[in-house]
């Protein structure tokens, strides 16, 4: 799938929650139960500094495709990775590269990527682009 | 008695909603709201007064000053100070802070001690290692107990005649706790040394006499009192205020200038350079004025009432931990939820229309003694109520049954 797709199927996920507890539950949900990170890769040379939530992000190539992991401290944090990544993941660096995040602001969680928010997510957007623009010249 | 209606009728932003809900706000130790009053004052300066001050001889100007100058007799009168001119306005808390400690760096050797306490915020820690750094003094920190409060037989230990300065807040914004002042102002003058306190989080709960508190000097930034950001006061006891160089140099600190020397103005210009924030000067007067009108008695008794009743109430919640349980504090209640980040706390809060602060509260130091992440702080002022207590606690139970 690409990653648009992946986007339009989170969108249509999310539009069958009537309010934001049950957006809520569901990321919380997410960010328990998906295990996102090895525990080698939880190191300081992988951590976001966040002022307030601490996220640390992982990335390798497997198939020409950047595979990222990733965790948080903070549950909600966490469940909104578990969505980055499923989006991100598994795709070419160009295809992240020319992708965009458009699809967080239609599920109702666009207060999350505010700058002022201090929980490391737009840091984590950015490095995530990073990784496949350092991926995307290897391959060139 | 505070009449709460009366007053909530004061502050317009409380009818607004936060994701369809009434705003509950509860992060006034980070910045109070602000009354009609301060407002229309704000207003009206812009449309009937906006001047330069103290040089103009147009009438306009002569108005502005006066309205200028009206405001630091109130805050001089509001804090007993001896003298309008130990009055120094300032962008800000941090602002006074650091005017202070630049000031100390011609004052201080590698053999003096400046001694900091564990509960400070990083605003009254950085300026200081900046100026230990400077000179090479040796910055020394008054450690605190587990409830929060410093303990005043290890500062006394740390007091010798090598001590020059101690830095302390008046009450702490991360805990509440409300230090000693007093006694640990009069402690350090037996050795000789002075006491800057930093009065931010006091300000908006109780009315210090400095004259009473002998203390060297005072700080506090207008907008955690009903007043504007961007404007603050430092107050310094004369003979301290003679003796410390400008802070910046520009207009209006000036005696004579020419290429060869400058001299400088007397007190308060002399660290008053360039144009102020007039109109938050101005606003910071009728903010006091305000409060004032509130009294301050009744603000400390009705707040007091808030205190306990969150605390009873908040306590009944299984596996919530307070931070800063000092026998003496503030209406600021720092808590944690076993083995929930206080960030997702916030986040379910503010959904739910309720303003906390959640993280380190720039007090870093404070979070590494308890070894946690951060806290949830609740803090209350004298226009907030039971009921919106009551939609904390609902709040918090319903984020823990979230996110447990």
């Amino acid at each position: 799938m690409t990653i648009s797709e992946i986007q339009e199927d989170i969108i249509d996920e999310f539009s069958m929650f009537d309010d934001w507890e049950e957006r809520y539950q569901y990321m919380i949900d997410l960010g328990k139960t998906l295990p996102l990170i090895e525990e080698q890769y939880k190191t300081e040379d992988n951590i976001i500094k966040g002022c307030q939530s601490k996220v640390w992000v992982h990335a390798e190539m497997k198939d020409d495709k950047v595979v990222f992991t990733a965790d948080s401290d903070a549950i909600i944090t966490k469940g909104i990775i578990a969505i980055l990544i499923r989006a991100f993941s598994n795709q070419h660096p160009k295809a992240i590269i020319e992708s965009n995040t458009d699809f967080i602001d239609q599920i109702g969680l666009k207060e999350h990527l505010s700058p002022t928010r201090a929980n490391g997510l737009v840091s984590m957007i950015k490095q995530i682009k990073m990784y496949a623009l350092a991926y995307q010249t290897q391959l060139n | 008695m505070i009449n709460i209606e009366k007053i909530r009728e004061d502050f317009p932003i409380l009818n607004r909603e936060i994701n369809g809900k009434p705003l509950i706000y509860f992060d006034n130790a980070a910045t109070s709201q602000t009354p009609q009053q301060v407002i229309d004052v704000i207003v009206d300066y812009y449309t009937n007064y906006n001047a330069n001050i103290h040089r103009g001889v147009h009438t306009l100007s002569q108005e502005a000053t006066d309205l200028y100058e009206q405001a630091r007799l109130k805050i001089q009168k509001h804090f007993n100070a001896k003298h309008n001119y130990e009055i120094i306005l300032t962008s800000g808390t941090t602002h006074g802070l650091n005017l202070v400690a630049q000031g100390f760096s011609d004052l201080l050797s590698k053999e003096d001690e400046v001694l900091v306490s564990a509960l400070e915020h990083h605003s009254n820690i950085v300026p200081w290692q900046m100026l230990c750094e400077r000179t090479g003094a040796t910055l020394k920190v008054i450690p605190m107990n587990t409830n929060g409060e410093l303990i005043l037989s290890d500062y006394k230990a740390l007091l010798s005649e090598r001590t020059k300065l101690v830095f302390v807040n008046h009450i702490s914004n991360a805990l509440g706790t409300i230090n000693p002042i007093e006694a640990m102002i009069q402690s350090a003058h037996e050795v000789g040394a002075a006491v800057v306190v930093d009065g931010a989080q006091a300000c908006p709960h109780l009315k210090p006499d400095l004259q009473a508190l002998d203390v060297d000097f005072y700080v506090c930034g207008a907008h955690k009192m009903c007043g504007p950001t961007g404007v603050g006061m430092l107050y310094g006891k004369e003979e301290w205020l003679e003796k410390l160089p400008p802070y910046q140099g520009g207009g209006e600190m000036i005696d004579q200038v020419t290429f060869e020397k400058t001299t400088y103005a007397g007190l308060p210009h002399k660290f008053e350079a360039g144009t102020p924030n007039i109109c938050g000067g101005i606003a910071f007067g009728t903010a006091v004025d305000y409060m004032n009108t509130v009294g301050f008695d009744q603000i400390a008794a009705y707040e007091n009432e808030l205190l306990h009743y969150a605390t009873d109430a908040l306590s009944k919640i299984e596996g919530l931990k307070f931070y800063g349980t000092a026998k003496e504090k503030t209406s600021v209640i720092s808590f944690n939820i076993e083995g929930i980040h206080p960030y997702d706390i916030g986040t379910i809060l503010d959904k739910m229309g309720i303003a906390v602060r959640t993280g380190h509260h720039c007090a870093q130091p404070i979070m590494d003694f308890y070894n946690i992440p951060g806290t949830v702080r609740a803090s209350f002022a004298f226009y907030n109520t039971k009921a919106e207590i009551d939609a904390l606690v609902e709040g918090v139970k319903k984020a823990k049954l979230m996110l447990s």
